[in-house]
């Protein structure tokens, strides 16, 4: 399903609403949500990321734009702001936006009218709308996935991390809007992160074999457990930008398998020193 | 609208033998059975089988049998088998006559515990008002994830997909899973005795028949991961290998 980029003429594309979601916190949802939305704009795609998580604001921090938000999601749902004076262009990539949410309000800010609102107004402008949404199953995480055409689930390669995603696909396959209407289902992809295979090879971590079987949904990527993703977020750099790190192009894979490509597994296997680097001593 | 206003609808319901109330050995047994099972009794409704019962050609016997059997919750709806002088009394208690008896005795008799047919639970056995028991099977293709709770009411219950750890199936009668259940399978949900859990490979939770279960702990670690057939014998949930 590949996207015709920014280039083409707005009227010929239907613009796609992803969310991405976990159910359990700390995973690296708003992570991925920056690398992916980073991702898509570098790849030619106009590209805005929302934060989701009403009071609990952190997208713009890993964005790296928390000094220049003026207006916000809520004021925007609440037509106390329109749409353009609150989206932040991003200075690195001229087809990525932030809309960041309230620090101050909660989740039940998010009417569902005014984000159907709103979201029907960004698909006007954007190829890719990207749903960071909040842990959890309440109000907040599934008025995030409501309107999703696509899903990334974001795992961690632990049990209760998996089980928490498996609950999450359950409420895409049964509350989003598209399974209300009985449209074509939420098309759901699986994303894991924090993998580190060595502690996969001694069995501390769930396989990439096991997570896959009990979630049986398509594989979009693993990403290994870097200290980039930390720096990047300290630093306010979505990780996709930072194409030295397995992690950044571990996401830039993943970004490819979305729009369609063919790109094999990497950072499955545990780094093994190679006989030659044994035999020379070099790390 | 006038084709709405009158649609069919298919139940189950007990039918109990019209002697069987004047024998004094019965009640104590009713009492025993709608113990064992008080929800599965809770106002459920009961057809009378008149077949070779002498008297009840009064309305006050109709308004008697109903008071008695009210006192187990149990709500008398209507006669079945009744000679006309039988119906024209019931008519006038407010019973429904259903139409002589079409329907067999069940395989499926209400056995809550013992496993001996006594004379009591012999006597109550499900029916149906028309010829088709049970509704059909459910069927289930797409995973069930966690957190979510599947009911087949009044029939079986088929999954072809995984059953994910905290999702929750019930069935009142069988429950079929062909692929890894992994969370909660409760068959025989409204006690029927003789539903019984199959699947292609035991990962359960929790499995249970008419009440009594097994936690996944419980369960004999040799057959986690096999195929198995789960049943009630003797009281006790018995897990075999197919």
């Amino acid at each position: 399903m590949t996207r015709p980029g920014a280039a083409r003429g707005r009227e010929d594309l239907v613009a796609k609403v992803v969310a991405i979601t976990s159910g359990k916190g700390g995973v690296g949802k708003t992570t991925t949500a920056a690398a992916f939305a980073a991702g898509l704009a570098l790849r030619g795609h106009k590209t805005v990321v929302i934060d989701f998580d009403v009071g609990l604001r952190n997208l713009d921090l890993v964005m790296g734009c928390e000094r220049r938000v003026v207006f916000d999601f809520i004021n925007v749902i609440n037509g106390d702001a329109n749409l353009n004076q609150a989206l932040i262009k991003d200075k690195r990539n001229d087809n990525l936006y932030i809309f960041p949410t309230s620090q101050t309000r909660d989740k039940d800010a998010l009417k569902r009218e005014g984000v159907e609102r709103v979201l029907e107004e960004l698909k006007q402008q954007f190829d890719f709308i990207i749903c960071d949404s909040p842990a959890g199953i309440e109000h907040g995480a599934v008025t995030a996935l409501y309107f999703a055409d696509a899903a990334i689930i974001v795992t961690n390669p632990e049990v209760s991390s998996v089980r928490d995603s498996d609950r999450i696909i359950g409420i895409l396959a049964s509350r989003s809007r598209r399974a209300e209407r009985n449209e074509p289902p939420v098309e759901t992809n699986l994303l894991l992160t924090r993998y580190d295979p060595a502690r996969v090879a001694k069995g501390e971590m769930l396989t990439v074999e096991d997570v896959q079987e009990i979630l049986s949904v398509p594989l979009l990527g693993v990403i290994p457990e870097s200290e980039s993703v930390l720096r990047a977020s300290n630093t306010g750099t979505p990780v996709a930008f930072d194409e030295d790190s397995p992690a950044g192009r571990a996401y830039l894979d993943a970004v490819a398998r979305f729009l369609g490509e063919q790109r094999e597994m990497r950072f499955v296997q545990p780094e093994r020193r190679g006989f030659f680097r044994v035999l020379f001593g070099r790390a | 609208m006038a084709g709405n206003l009158v649609q069919g609808a298919l139940f189950t319901v007990m039918v109990v033998r019209a002697g069987m109330l004047r024998d004094t050995a019965f009640e104590e047994e009713l009492q025993q059975q709608v113990g064992r099972s008080p929800r599965f009794f809770l106002n459920a409704p009961v057809v009378l089988d008149l077949k070779d019962s002498e008297g009840f050609t009064t309305e006050e016997a109709f308004l008697d049998a109903g008071e008695a059997l009210r006192r187990h919750t149990l709500a008398l709806v209507g006669v079945q088998n009744a000679l006309p002088e039988q119906i024209s009394a019931a008519a006038g208690a407010g019973l429904a006559v259903f139409a002589p008896n079409s329907t067999q005795p069940s395989r499926r008799a209400v056995q809550a515990g013992t496993g001996q047919a006594t004379a009591a639970s012999a006597a109550i056995m499900p029916a149906a008002i028309t010829q088709s028991a049970r509704p059909p099977a459910r069927l289930v293709t797409e995973p069930v994830r966690s957190g979510t709770q599947i009911y087949a009411r009044g029939t079986d219950l088929i999954v072809t997909a995984a059953v994910s750890a905290g999702a929750e199936l019930v069935a009142d009668g069988h429950i079929h899973v062909y692929a890894a259940l992994r969370g909660r399978a409760l068959a025989g949900a409204s006690g029927d005795v003789e539903a019984r859990i199959f699947c292609s490979r035991l990962e359960a939770e929790l499995v249970s028949i008419a009440g009594r279960y097994l936690v996944s702990e419980q369960l004999p670690p040799e057959q986690r991961g096999s195929a198995v057939h789960i049943a009630l014998v003797d009281d006790q949930l018995t897990v075999t290998k197919n």
